[in-house]
């Protein structure tokens, strides 16, 4: 399969990939190719002109600062899933890195190119969502920092301008009382998520003291579940309590106003009764009571 | 006249500048344009690793990279990993375990159970069928690949 015929224009820098952007309307990013060179050869996607961002070496690398990870947009997941820092301060990000794809695929994926693709079944997307994580977006008249949360806006689409692009992810580092897991039903060619549920839980002891639960996967864009969240909060974690809180996620997923997806490999009702039992186990991995 | 864009690309040692189409895929420019086709192209989605070479260092699935994307880079294919005739501890760990059948995904194997061993030089059975997981063989089952790349690793070099 051929993608359809493109002008190809590297940029060296943020500068001259904001400037492209604004000069060529219509125009995409290249980073790591995994979302984009696929949509193209699907002629899913027909642009005309593509700006490779790839050589832009300060978009790229992993630093900790305070209790803030900032992560260059062209970092691989593969580099994320290595790094001695991430796993220090949020093993959450380090196991998600490493659930994505294949070893080939996290060796050039992108965590900036994951995101501003947007795809549904994306696991960043879900659990940097239930992690508070930030992105820091460039355009024409300066850097604007989205949550993650509000990023997506919908299946594949995003709120960034045509001639924004995402220079740094920040996500928090976990607190010696938080604990977070993803758990997800993986597609198995291809390993996305039919469904995926993150979760941070705050403890004090026993006891959850905070919660913030996202599902993906099985909505266009990752969903909060605030009852959920409100359910766990104060309460002492067991399986009994961790069951009764995730069985309120249908509320939450209803309040989003999302619809839920079906497909040939899971359909719409199948998801729906699946996305607790993620997050239940994703809990349950938190505080111990199952193992990977 | 479709647009042509200058590259020079590092392959197994040897630089080679060509002018290609910017749509033009990694797989491709190897296979056609440099006549390498040890790689080869399985489901054409980045999910069975046929394609699989490396660049700058680390497997890429060529089949999801531009050619464009490796101006510059240094790329090995199948055909670079043995030196003068010699085989790699795992090219020879394969044919020692028959770790293939038809023979289609192998260069991908071999090219991806290079950098597990490079990565973790004592690696599990387990690790290595992790380390798989972006490799389809639709022929062994996999258990002579996974007995090939333990037998590789045990061999003490990776290749």
């Amino acid at each position: 399969m051929f993608a359809a015929d493109f002008e190809y224009r590297k940029a060296g820098s943020i500068a001259e990939a904001v400037q492209l952007l604004s000069d060529n309307p219509g125009a995409k990013l290249l980073a790591g190719g995994h979302s984009l060179i696929p949509l193209m050869r699907f002629r899913l996607a027909r642009p005309e002109v593509v700006i490779d961002i790839g050589g832009i070496a300060n978009l790229r690398g992993i630093n900790v600062s305070g209790d803030t990870i900032n992560i260059g947009a062209l970092t691989t997941h593969a580099e994320i899933a290595a790094s001695a820092d991430v796993q220090r301060s949020n093993g959450l990000l380090a196991e998600a890195a490493g659930g994505i794809g294949d070893p080939a695929v996290r060796n050039r994926g992108t965590i900036g190119g994951n995101l501003a693709h947007a795809d549904p079944a994306s696991d960043w997307a879900t659990v940097l969502t239930a992690l508070g994580a930030t992105v820091s977006a460039q355009g024409p008249s300066g850097a604007r920092t989205i949550a993650v949360s509000d990023l997506i806006e919908d299946a594949f689409a995003t709120v960034l301008a045509e001639n924004e692009l995402i220079t740094t992810v920040s996500v928090p580092v976990l607190a010696a009382n938080q604990r977070a897991e993803y758990a997800k039903m993986a597609h198995p060619a291809s390993f996305y998520a039919v469904v995926g549920g993150a979760v941070v839980v705050t403890m004090d002891g026993n006891r959850c003291t905070a919660a913030s639960v996202a599902v993906g996967g099985l909505t266009p864009r990752p969903v909060k579940a605030p009852s959920v969240e409100q359910a766990l909060s104060g309460t002492t974690l067991t399986a009994d309590s961790i069951g009764d809180a995730t069985a309120r996620l249908g509320e939450d997923i209803t309040a989003a106003g999302v619809d839920i997806i079906g497909d040939v490999y899971a359909s719409a009702e199948f998801r729906a009764g699946v996305a607790p039992v993620e997050v239940k186990h994703a809990l349950m991995h938190a505080i111990g009571l199952a193992h990977h | 006249m479709p647009n042509k864009v200058p590259i020079t690309v590092t392959v197994n040692g040897r630089s080679h500048s060509a002018e290609v189409e910017p749509r033009t895929l990694l797989v491709h420019f190897l296979r056609e344009t440099l006549n390498l086709t040890g790689t080869k192209i399985g489901c054409d989605t980045s999910q069975c690793g046929a394609c699989v070479v490396k660049m700058n260092g680390v497997t890429v699935k060529s089949c999801t990279a531009f050619a464009v994307q490796a101006d510059g880079a240094e790329v090995t294919t199948i055909e670079g990993l043995a030196e003068n005739g010699n085989l790699t501890a795992v090219q020879e760990a394969f044919w020692n375990n028959h770790g293939l059948q038809c023979g289609y995904c192998t260069a991908g194997m071999i090219m991806t159970v290079t950098e597990i061993i490079e990565r973790n030089p004592n690696p599990s059975a387990e690790e290595v069928r992790a380390g798989l997981e972006g490799n389809m063989c639709r022929c062994t089952g996999y258990n002579n690949i996974v007995r090939a790349a333990l037998a590789a690793a045990a061999a003490g070099q990776g290749g």
